[in-house]
Parts: C-alpha cells; structure tokens; sequence
C-alpha cells in the first residue's frame, strides 16, 4: 500500500507541513494588518543573523532537543508523554540540589553529577505514570497532564517554604556556586579562537544535547533494547508473543523518556538562571511534542526540528522587539500549527501523495 | 466558623464549579462518542475571549447608532436609536461559535482524517492561548485583555422569588437566600444541563447511539447508522458547552477577559470526568467538590487539620492527586468508553 520512496516521508511531508503552518500564521499576520514576508525576514535575521541571535537559538535549541528526543523515545513504543513539562521542572530541581549540595570546585566535576542529578528526579517524575499505565493500564496521558500540575504546585511549595534562602522574598534558591557555572558559548568558543557573543545564554549543555542525540540512536536501533522497544510500539500483541516483557519495556522507555527530559535543566537551570525559579521549563516540555512530531521521532529529526524551533523562539522575541504589533503569542500559534499540521491533519497531505505515488509506480511497472 | 462563612464557601463553591461544570459535560458528550478531548481548555479560552470581546464591542451601540453594511458593496443602513438586544446576547452567540469552531477542527482531524485526537487538543489549546492575545492586542491594545464589562454587557445576579421574603426562617432561610438565590442565569443553566445530559443520554434514541458509537462503532455502523455525521454531532455539543463554560468564565465570574484566563479548568474538567467516570450526576459531584477545593484554598491561606498545616499549594493539587489515584483504580476503577481515541475506519 505505502510504496512511497523515503525521501516523501522522512523530508516532503514534514516540509509541506511546516510551509502550510507557516502559510495559516502569514493570514494571522496580515489580518493585523503587517507585512508577512518582512516578518519572517526579520525573524530569520534575528534567528541567525549575527552570534548574539545564534546564542540564543542554541540555547532554546538545547531546551527543546532535550523534550523532543524524551517525547520521541515514548512515542516509539507507542506512548504519549505529555508530562515534559513537570519532568522538565523536577529535573531541574534535581540539577539544582546536585549545584547547592556543596560548594563544587570546579564545573567539569560538577556537570557529570548535576547530569545524574536531573536525569534521576526527571525520571522517578516519570516513574509513577509509567507504573500506573504498565500494571493499572491507567491512560498515560492523562496521568501525565495531571503531573505536570502537581509538579507546578510542588515547585511552588519547595520554593517558598524549603529551598528559599531565609530573608529573600524571591521565591527561588540561593545562586549557586562559581564552581558549578556551566562555561557559555562565548568561553567556550573562545577556546578555539572562535569570537561569539558575549552576552547569551548558549553554554556547553548544547554538546551534552548532541551527544544524546547520539546516545538515543545506539540505543533505538543498535540495541536489543531498542529493538524491544519499536516492537512494542509496533505491534503490542507481536511483541508479547515473542517474549517481549510489556511492562518491563513501558517501564524502562518512560525512564529513559523523563530522564531526557530531566535533563533539560542541565541547560535552563545550571547554564542560564543559575538558581531555580518556580518556572524554570517555560513551556519547553510542550514544545517537545511539536519538535518529536516534526522529527518523525528520530533523534536526527529531533536535532533538526529542534534548531528549527530554537530560530522560531529567538527570531519571536526579535520580530516582537522590531513590530509590536505581533505579541511575542504569534510563537504559540504557529507551534500550534505545526503540531496541527505534522501531527493531527498528518494524512490530509499524506494520503493524496500516497495515492500519487502508487499511480506514479503503477506506470512504471 | 459559623454557618454563615460555610455558606459563604459553599455559594462560591457553587460559582467555580459552573465553568468546570460545563466543560465536564462538553467532555462526556465527546468521549462518549469515543473522541478523546484533551483540547477542553482551548476551547473555554477562545469562548471566554471572544464572548468578553462581543459584549465590549458591543456596548458601545446600546444607545448610540449603529451601521450594518453588506460587504464588498458599501452599502449600509442604519440601526436608528441603538441596537435593543443586550450586548450579553451577542457575547453568548460569539462565545459558543467560537468554541464550535475549534470544535469543527478537532472533528475534522480526528474524524475526517483519522488523526490522533490527543495531539489535535494539544494543538488547540496552544492555537487558543496564542491567537486570543494576538486578536485581543489587536483590537483593544490592553495587553491582551478586554474593557471592564458592565451592566447589561455581562450576565446579572438572578434572585430568586422570595429570597428576600424568607431571610429570615431559621436554616432553610440563609440557605435558600445566600447559597441558592443569588447567582447568574448561567449556574442555574449549568444545573440544569447535568438532568438534560443525563436525559439525553440515557433516555434518547440519540443517546443510545451515542454511546454506542464510543463503545462500538462497528455495531452502529452495522445497523446502518452514520458513525461519522453521529461523531460529528457529539464534538459539536462539546465545542457549544464548553462555549458556555467560557462565557461564564469571562461574563459571569469576570467582567472581562484576561490572558490565560482560563488557567487550567479545562484539565481540571477533565479530572472531574474521569473522577465521575463519564457519568452526568457523578460529573456534578465531582465538579462541586473541585470548586469547593477551590473556594477553600481561596478563602483559606493556611488550613489547619489535626495540628498538621496544609499548604495552598495542596489544595491547589489535590484535584489532579485524587485523580491519578482514582485512575490506578485503587478507590473503583474507571473506565472510559471502549473505542475513545480510535479513529473509526468502515470495513469494505
């Protein structure tokens, strides 16, 4: 039935999708009464345009590759994490128990256990839907939303009653260490003899970004683990038959799932704020699903998708600066697009080609 | 606490539970049906924002003249001596359309072209939270609010027939006069809506089918039953209850809209769903219970219980906790109707 060549899948329809998002948030502009075109230009130009707009479309690039590949992970065995979100912000807290523990000499010592930190709290947030969906078959998803609610009061709580330096009125801990400040962008390239702007939040978490990329894709698919995994998500009954133990798989995929995402506090918490604020994820978890969505749940598509995403943020911020008029919300509406158009009206595009290139390969046979 | 600050609680409990109310309900028609609505939240908000903007922008003819052109021909008449029907009129209308509309885009990706019905509510919800501020700067530059709604731009407290008179007999009195009268046309529609559920539901024909479609497609499909057009119908009594949950929101428990206003009831409607386990009477249990929670940690910084200091926060979860645990099945299990989330594909 599907005889479409790749290329269709993994790059038209994800591309088609993303021009007819874009395409429905030009009318939103021009109902406003501006200018599309210019918009997206200077979106682009404040995306890209000079190492300052670069650092920060790394930095939101790391963010969200980290809740992409944790909501690509789950969807390829078939569940839907919608709890970045929560497991983002409980990773965080975990990074910044790690940075406040004790006094860190130095960054490089403290990164792998801030790394360790975050992934654990990211993943036991993840735990107890995972356990609930596996033994209870309660639905994953609604638990999911239903944590990253009770992870936005438990912040709150943590932050006004425990962790908040006594005689601050902030509510958000002490800042942490020098030796715990993650090396930005700027230090980092400078290494190398690379100029970069001084001024953003980019920092080395990027690499530890890429390096899961790397890690996720041994694992989905040069592992017996992986390959449990897809099988799961393929075909649940199949998987069972061949010995496959669900519970263990749905188990071990969430862990994985909400230790990525815990991860993302590496980035938000350690690399940028330097303290924990009540809302360290801003929306990052969400975005997630959009970024996973529109990388086919690949880690590549992942890392693309994320970059894409990352220009979209930063290049938002600018258009806002430079046109008033559209609120900084113009970013909500065409992620909201894109999950629209990748995710649910997926076949709207996709059927009519797969009619074509069935037709197409009917005339050359 | 004396009898009257419980009926304090109990009246403002009623208020909050309205809006969640509604959104409760607007779920069970939908998932009845078998379509997963994670987008409830979305919905309340494009409601709230466009019954808010109705209403203000239409204040402002209740006296002054107004001009109805036909577009693209330049022609217009005019409405001499203000427009007779109560701005709150339109703001409804606008309210319920709108909600119906993303209820239209939800059908249209998970029953026309069998998307997935949990990521087409997760679009909804961002497409809600992004394009009300973006219209709403746009056409009132206030940051993404409304204007203050006053008079006859929002819904007006009722007081029911007697209140006044019976006051004063003991506890029947108070209670009749401060929990009961009192309220919008709104709170007394939304308890109404919980027996009209119910009857239509389980006493209709429509009904029967209706639970059949999210129980087992193919059967109704069997008996020659549009699957599709019944589907439809369901998401489209949805997207108009939760209109109502967002024009109270907005008309109602407001004078206006603000940014996010909805803040999270469309989830917590959600819990209160599957807390009632896709039951009318149950629903209106658990939303009274949500509002009460509500209503206390709004009264209430600091609860104390047993010597034990319960922090806000708390109380501000409890809803989502009470649900997880009612999911794990360890208080009676829920179950929700057998085809939810399944798009239906008909045998050939």
């Amino acid at each position: 039935m599907d005889r479409m060549p790749k290329w269709v899948d993994v790059a038209l329809i994800p591309l088609i999708n993303l021009f007819l998002a874009l395409v429905v948030s030009g009318l939103v502009v021009l109902y406003i009464g501006e200018d599309p075109i210019r918009s997206m230009w200077i979106m682009v130009k404040g995306a890209v345009g000079s190492t300052y707009g670069w650092g920060y479309t790394i930095y939101y690039a790391t963010n969200f590759i980290f809740t992409g590949l944790a909501v690509a992970v789950a969807f390829q065995a078939k569940l839907f994490n919608i709890g970045g979100e929560g497991q983002a912000a409980i990773g965080g807290l975990g990074v910044a128990l790690v940075c406040l523990a004790i006094p860190w000499p130095h960054w490089a010592l403290a990164l792998p256990f801030a790394i360790l930190g975050g992934a654990a709290f990211g993943a036991a947030w993840a735990a107890i839907p995972a356990f609930l969906q596996a033994t209870r078959g309660s639905h994953i998803v609604i638990t999911t939303i239903m944590f990253n609610f009770i992870a936005s009061a438990l912040m709150v709580y943590l932050l006004v009653n425990v962790l908040k330096p006594p005689g601050s009125m902030a509510p958000e801990t002490a800042r942490f260490p020098e030796g715990a400040f993650l090396p930005n962008a700027h230090d980092a390239l400078g290494v190398i003899g690379l100029g970069f702007s001084r001024s953003t939040p980019a920092n080395i978490t990027f690499a530890v970004a890429l390096i899961c990329c790397l890690l996720v894709y041994v694992i989905l698919w040069h592992t017996r683990l992986g390959y449990q995994i897809r099988a799961f998500g393929h075909s649940e009954p199949a998987a069972v038959y061949a010995g496959i133990p669900p519970v263990r798989i749905t188990m071990i995929t969430m862990l994985i799932s909400g230790g990525l995402a815990g991860l993302m506090g590496i980035n938000a918490v350690m690399g940028e704020a330097e303290r924990l604020v009540t809302d360290p994820v801003q929306g990052a978890g969400f975005v997630g699903i959009a970024v996973a969505l529109m990388g086919r749940s690949h880690p590549l598509g992942v890392l693309l998708a994320g970059l894409l995403f990352g220009m979209l943020y930063q290049g938002g911020g600018e258009l806002e600066f430079e046109i008033p008029a559209i609120s900084r919300e113009m970013i909500l509406v065409i992620q909201a697009l894109v999950i629209l158009f990748t995710g649910a009206l997926d076949n709207m595009i996709r059927l009519p080609l797969q009619q074509l290139f069935l037709r197409l390969g009917k005339r050359a046979t | 606490m004396d009898f009257m600050t419980v009926l304090q609680i109990l009246d403002s409990a009623l208020r909050l539970a309205t809006p969640l109310l509604f959104a409760c309900l607007a779920g069970l028609f939908s998932e009845r049906a078998g379509i997963f609505d994670i987008g409830l939240e979305g919905k309340i908000l494009v409601s709230a924002f466009m019954a808010a903007s109705v209403s203000a922008l239409m204040m402002a003819y209740v006296d002054a003249p107004m001009p109805l052109c036909v577009p693209f021909t330049g022609a217009c008449v005019e409405i001499a001596g203000g427009v007779p029907i109560a701005p709150i009129v339109f703001g409804v209308l606008a309210g319920m359309g709108a909600s119906m509309v993303l209820a239209l885009l939800h059908g249209v990706a998970s029953i026309t072209f069998r998307g997935n019905q949990l990521i087409s509510g997760v679009a909804i919800n961002f497409l809600a939270s992004g394009i009300t501020v973006i219209i709403g700067e746009n056409w009132f530059s206030l940051g993404g609010r409304t204007p203050q709604l006053e008079g006859s731009a929002r819904f007006q407290e009722i007081t029911l027939p007697f209140a006044e008179r019976v006051g004063n007999v003991p506890l029947f009195g108070p209670i009749y006069h401060e929990l009961l009268s009192g309220h919008t046309l709104l709170v007394y529609i939304g308890l109404l809506a919980v027996f009209l559920t119910w009857w239509v539901l389980f006493r209709t024909r429509f009904g029967l089918r209706l639970r059949a479609v999210g129980e087992n497609p193919e059967s109704v499909d069997t008996a020659g039953v549009s699957v599709i057009r019944l589907r439809y119908t369901a998401v489209l009594i949805c997207g108009l209850l939760c209109g109502l949950s967002g024009t109270y929101l907005a008309t109602g428990l407001a004078a206006g809209f603000v940014k996010e206003m909805s803040a999270g009831r469309g989830f917590i409607a959600l819990a209160a769903l599957i807390f009632a386990k896709w039951r009318p009477g149950y629903a209106l249990m658990a939303c009274l219970l949500f509002g009460l929670l509500e209503a206390i940690g709004n009264r209430f910084q600091n609860i104390e219980i047993f010597g034990i200091q319960i922090p806000v926060q708390f109380m501000q979860a409890l809803p989502y906790i009470l649900t997880v645990v009612i999911l794990a099945g360890f208080v009676g299990k829920a179950i929700p109707p057998r085809a939810g989330g399944e798009p239906y594909v008909k045998e050939r």
